[in-house]
């Protein structure tokens, strides 16, 4: 066998295991499906007032405005989630016996990241759902859905590889917030509730200079038909994958000299 | 030995050395001082920014967004106060101190009134922080001085309704885990209510009717109005009384459920 298939046999028993996983086990896939739609339902809900202001600028509404928001939201935690399972798989000594058996270790994290990969998938389709039924416009083409999908999907594999790189070198599931909090801190710092025109004070010199702010901005114009911003997106997210990347091998190695 | 030199200390006695206790395991934890009281400023900071726009819409009760979610901080505090309390509490029961606890002659009630009295004490500690920070960033305070002291104890009474349901599902559930588990469904209650935004301004029915009947939504309210509109005794009836309300009902239930768990031991 190729050292090419032997890496992919390895990607393909960890992906599907993740997936069997989190679909088999009602407490791993809940939360990824909740949180987003709870965020979606709480601010297209509560706050869709808010495009009535001075200045608010987007074509599709409100709810489709935080749809943009949710599904970049989704897609990130989503990897988090992942790395929860990277986690517990340690602490139960799973992890171990997997590393002995791959022939290529690093095929564990791509394996984990296409499960993370599969779940975002599943969340957007249940949060597109919840958006559709409560009326929810979407004004881009099949290709702009695409665009967003992919978009979605780049987001997630990047949060994976953060969270994973986190998982491999403390393994333990006590490490949870330290995966969550720098995501969530993030996506808060960046036009959540209106665009970044109408942000005030401080968070909007951060929000400009904040990542994911081109992300919230590229997945908004998805949706609205004009795509905005898709280039900056795109050049963010090969920069995040290579940090990322780099963070994950790195915890990757940490865990080989583990043991 | 005397038999006086054994007897247990009084009611108040035996409050006072298991508030120390839970006292001390909150100062001891910085964790569980720490990230209640940043992570609400923090989110307290990016609401402001964010929906600061908010306040040119007609009828928004006041033109600084940051007068409006002032009250959030308090009721997020509220919320890890309880958590940690419960979760403490928890703890106790699975590592079998309340087990050992019940072999003394150790009232329930104080039981109970003790280890309320970490959350107590975060949730002071806590008020006043967000008081100062809300000051201090340029939130005023519409009733006054004396509106600011009504303010910190309808803000301690609310962390204390919190804090004795969190002590229910620990009592209940005995498990930290169980504890952990309630706590999405105190932020759900938090986000659908009206915290973010007046109920009034609400645009969506669904969710303004859910926000009318959501007893948080009454909770906040009842802070709101110190803060922006100055005395309203309505507000402040509700509030209160919705807070005593869930202290009697979930103190009652606490009691009930530390009676069974010592019965099961």
């Amino acid at each position: 066998m190729s050292s090419l298939a032997r890496t992919r046999s390895v990607v393909l028993a960890v992906a599907w295991r993740g997936v069997h996983n989190a679909f088999t086990n009602p407490a791993i896939i809940l939360p990824s499906v909740l949180f987003p739609l709870f965020f979606f339902i709480a601010f297209a809900g509560g706050l869709s007032n808010v495009q009535n202001a001075p200045n608010f600028e987007y074509g599709a509404g409100y709810t489709a405005f935080q749809f943009g928001f949710v599904c970049i939201q989704a897609a990130a935690f989503g990897g988090v989630f992942t790395g929860f399972s990277i986690a517990a798989d340690f602490e139960f000594g799973f992890a171990r016996r997997l590393m002995l058996a791959a022939p290529n270790r690093g095929g564990i994290v791509i394996g984990y990241a296409l499960a993370a990969m599969v779940r975002a998938v599943f969340v957007l389709a249940v949060v597109l759902v919840a958006g559709l039924i409560s009326g929810m416009d979407i004004l881009g083409s099949a290709a702009d859905m695409a665009g967003l999908l992919v978009l979605a999907l780049a987001v997630s594999a990047v949060s994976t590889l953060w969270a994973a790189g986190i998982a491999m070198r403390l393994r333990t599931m006590q490490a949870g917030p330290l995966m969550q909090m720098p995501i969530f801190i993030l996506m808060f710092l960046a036009p959540v509730y209106v665009p970044l025109a109408l942000i005030s004070g401080w968070v909007h010199t951060i929000a400009s200079y904040n990542p994911v702010t081109a992300l919230l901005e590229a997945s908004r114009g998805f949706i609205a038909g004009a795509p905005e911003k898709v280039g900056i997106a795109a050049a963010c997210l090969v920069v995040m994958f290579v940090l990322t990347a780099w963070w994950a091998r790195g915890g990757l190695r940490s865990a080989e000299a583990a043991g | 030995m005397s038999a006086a030199a054994v007897s247990a200390p009084s009611l108040f006695g035996q409050i006072g050395l298991l508030a120390g206790r839970s006292v001390l395991h909150a100062v001891r934890q910085p964790a569980q001082l720490v990230f209640p009281i940043a992570f609400p400023l923090v989110l307290l900071a990016v609401n402001t920014s964010g929906l600061d726009a908010a306040t040119q819409l007609p009828g928004f009760p006041t033109a600084s967004y940051l007068d409006f979610a002032l009250a959030v901080p308090f009721m997020q505090g509220a919320l890890f106060a309880a958590l940690n309390g419960g979760q403490d509490l928890a703890r106790d029961i699975e590592n079998g101190f309340l087990n050992r606890l019940s072999l003394t002659p150790m009232s329930g009630a104080a039981l109970l009134t003790g280890q309320l009295g970490g959350a107590l004490f975060t949730g002071v500690i806590s008020a006043l922080l967000y008081l100062f920070a809300g000051l201090l960033f340029g939130a005023g305070i519409t009733a006054g001085v004396g509106g600011a002291l009504v303010l910190l104890v309808l803000a301690v009474t609310i962390c204390m309704a919190f804090a004795c349901f969190g002590t229910f599902v620990a009592l209940r559930a005995g498990s930290g885990e169980a504890v952990q588990g309630f706590f999405p469904l105190f932020f759900v209650l938090l986000f659908l209510s009206s915290a973010f935004f007046p109920r009034d301004l609400i645009e969506q029915d669904w969710f303004r009717t859910i926000a009318t009947y959501n007893p948080v939504s009454y909770m906040v309210e009842g802070i709101q109005s110190l803060v922006i509109t100055g005395w309203d005794a309505g507000a402040l009836a509700a509030s209160f009384g919705i807070s005593a309300a869930a202290i009697v009902v979930f103190l009652g239930l606490s009691a009930r459920a530390l009676r069974t768990r010592l019965t099961r031991t």
